[in-house]
């Protein structure tokens, strides 16, 4: 007894310092976003965000041409979205995507040596689709969400031909047959290590099913929606905060998750974002799918797509909202082919078949 | 007011901590010492400015009234009175009008010779509020991060707290601390029980003794903490609760900025199983 009572305290402040040590402690920098006193707040932490800006840096940039010269389109073949580039835009522009997207394979990692027109290779086509998806989401995103950074291949790709945070169908952990994990329960990265659902994005970033769950009145008159409900939102929020390192007031003030008049600016562009992100994915990712060997698709074998995290990658804006339209305007209006794509992607839309629960109850939604 | 056989005894000049002999004596019951004055000088100041803030505020609905910290732009220096100003002095008579108080417990435990166990515990709750509205401030660079004072306005302050860190049960702490609450609720509930059942027989029956209490628990959980014991456990459990909920928030922004869910990853990345 007089042992422990001896050893008690250097015991407890060993204890106390190992605790600590293992956190990240002050000073931090802090951000307020409401009116004072509401903890409307971002707490950050000075070294981790040092780290997040350097590791989210916009690329270097291919200096301009001089304008003149021939049209793209006139002098090669089979030039579908680009076409009425001048030939040195055109080639400054090629150049720009194999360093964003391939710079280890080159060229030949879309065309086929030699000829450059030929269709033979998988990545050509899928790298026209992407093209017309990013002039649309600079075009006709850019107000909602996108401007005035704008997007590139970079904003995704950061030089990969597979972007690091596309994601597919997450058929969960292997159990046994007897135990259901329910779609949830584990702690999931894409539920910011929650137990909450660990796939939201199939229901609500690549279906539409409904995201709002409050109802527009004090006593609840509907819509009829149950916590299993709320978890999946939840969870969906989760990927939000996760992708953007920012946490739930970034974008509400949570003593009135649904009032738009009391929620940051931030949620407007939040809103629109998962229409485009739904847009994108079924619009311009999923028919890519017809293209693509196998080993280039998801463990249920879905097309990889696009979420918050694969342009945002932990940062507020995608680069810290660095500038990356600007310097190639062909890229920043659609031309070609994209405009015809522009409307068909615009139709499409995923069939609801997801695992979301008591989807029947839900009255209202948005 | 009649006074008590021994309340003579004890009715005596000196244990005071400060200002010796200074306001040593009585009013009616109640001791009134150098703490007595300065709590009633702290609150009543504190109090009459809360309501001054009310006045300049937009409402008098007892509900809404709201005297908010200030901006974090102001760090840790002065606010103008209207701009969080208010909150910093109502801070200070609060936290004035707490620690006197608490010294006035320790004058009048020493005067009765008892142990400062009372002080102590109310030294607890005042502790947590301090943490609130002093040392995390201090930690984080900026008065701002206190609560406001409202009824509605620092319950609406807990939620955005809460949801700063993505999902507040997440954090060990609170969960201690809710986990001591509970438990304070039960073990009181239980002991209340128990004295109540002894001492209060319906009509005809008689008293029951401490050995009655001892066997009821031995057969009903196998042990019997005992009379003193109980209040050993009661006073741990209380105090716990009282202390997570300051660590809980404490360590929420100062010593952790991420989400509380994430910092379980160290269970995820222990060696046997990674």
């Amino acid at each position: 007894m007089s042992i422990l009572h001896t050893i008690r305290l250097p015991l407890v402040a060993v204890a106390a310092t190992a605790t600590l040590a293992a956190c990240n402690p002050p000073p931090h920098d802090v951000v307020q976003r409401g009116y004072r006193g509401t903890a409307m707040e971002l707490v950050i932490d000075k070294a981790e965000r040092a780290e997040s800006v350097a590791a989210n840096k916009a690329p270097d940039v291919i200096p301009q041409v001089p304008s003149g010269g021939p049209k793209a389109g006139d002098l090669y073949e089979n030039v579908e979205v680009l076409g009425d580039l001048t030939v040195g835009e055109f080639t400054r522009v090629m150049a720009s995507i194999t360093q964003w997207v391939a710079p280890e394979e080159g060229c030949n990692y879309c065309h086929v040596p030699g000829n450059f027109a030929s269709e033979d290779v998988y990545t050509k086509k899928v790298a026209r689709s992407m093209l017309a998806m990013t002039q649309r989401i600079n075009e006709d995103w850019g107000e909602k969400h996108v401007a005035p950074a704008g997007v590139t291949c970079y904003t995704c790709h950061r030089g990969q031909a597979v972007p690091q945070y596309a994601w597919s169908h997450d058929p969960g952990p292997k159990t046994s047959a007897k135990i259901d994990t329910n779609g949830q329960n584990i702690a999931s990265p894409t539920a910011a290590y929650s137990s909450l659902p660990y796939d939201p994005l199939t229901p609500f970033l690549d279906e539409d099913y409904p995201i709002s769950l409050q109802g527009n009145t004090a006593l609840p008159t509907g819509p009829n929606v149950g916590t299993k409900q709320a978890e999946w939102t939840y969870s969906l929020m989760m990927h939000f905060s996760e992708s953007l390192n920012a946490n739930c007031t970034f974008c509400h003030n949570s003593r009135a998750f649904a009032n738009w008049e009391q929620s940051p600016y931030q949620r407007v562009k939040a809103w629109h974002a998962i229409r485009m992100v739904r847009e994108t994915n079924n619009g311009y990712i999923k028919p890519t799918g017809e293209w693509l060997p196998p080993h280039r698709l998801g463990p249920m074998g879905d097309v990889p797509k696009v979420s918050c995290m694969t342009c945002h990658q932990g940062a507020y804006k995608p680069m810290y909202g660095a500038n990356m339209i600007d310097p190639y305007p062909s890229l920043a209006t659609k031309s070609g082919v994209a405009v015809e794509m522009a409307e068909e992607a615009a139709d499409a839309k995923a069939e609801r078949d997801g695992p979301v629960p008591a989807v029947g109850n839900m009255g209202g939604g948005e | 007011m009649t006074m008590l056989s021994f309340e003579k005894k004890y009715r005596v000049r000196g244990g005071t901590l400060l200002g010796g002999d200074l306001f040593d004596f009585w009013v009616g019951p109640f001791y009134v010492g150098f703490f007595g004055v300065t709590t009633i000088f702290f609150s009543v100041l504190g109090t009459a400015l809360i309501v001054y803030g009310a006045s300049q505020g937009p409402t008098w609905n007892i509900w809404q009234i709201n005297i908010a910290p200030p901006d974090l732009s102001y760090g840790l220096a002065l606010a103008p009175l209207n701009e969080g100003g208010l909150w910093q002095i109502i801070t200070i008579c609060a936290t004035g009008a707490f620690v006197s108080w608490a010294l006035r417990q320790v004058e009048i435990s020493r005067k009765l010779g008892m142990g400062l166990h009372v002080p102590f515990a109310y030294s607890v709750a005042v502790f947590a509020y301090v943490t609130l509205v002093i040392i995390r401030p201090l930690l984080l660079g900026a008065w701002g991060h206190g609560f406001p004072y409202g009824i509605l306005s620092h319950l609406d302050w807990v939620s955005n707290v809460g949801y700063q860190y993505l999902h507040f049960h997440y954090n060990p702490a609170h969960m201690l601390a809710i986990t001591f609450f509970f438990t304070t609720t039960l073990a009181l509930s239980m002991h209340g029980g128990l004295i109540l059942s002894v001492t209060n027989p319906p009509k005809g029956q008689k008293v029951k003794t401490a050995e009655h209490e001892n066997s009821f628990f031995r057969d009903d959980v196998g042990y019997s903490i005992g009379a003193l014991g109980i209040h050993r456990l009661g006073l741990f459990l209380a105090l716990s609760a009282g202390f997570w909920s300051a660590v809980c928030i404490v360590i929420s922004g100062p010593f952790w900025t991420k989400g509380w869910p994430e910092w379980w990853n160290w269970w995820l990345e222990l060696g046997i199983w990674n």
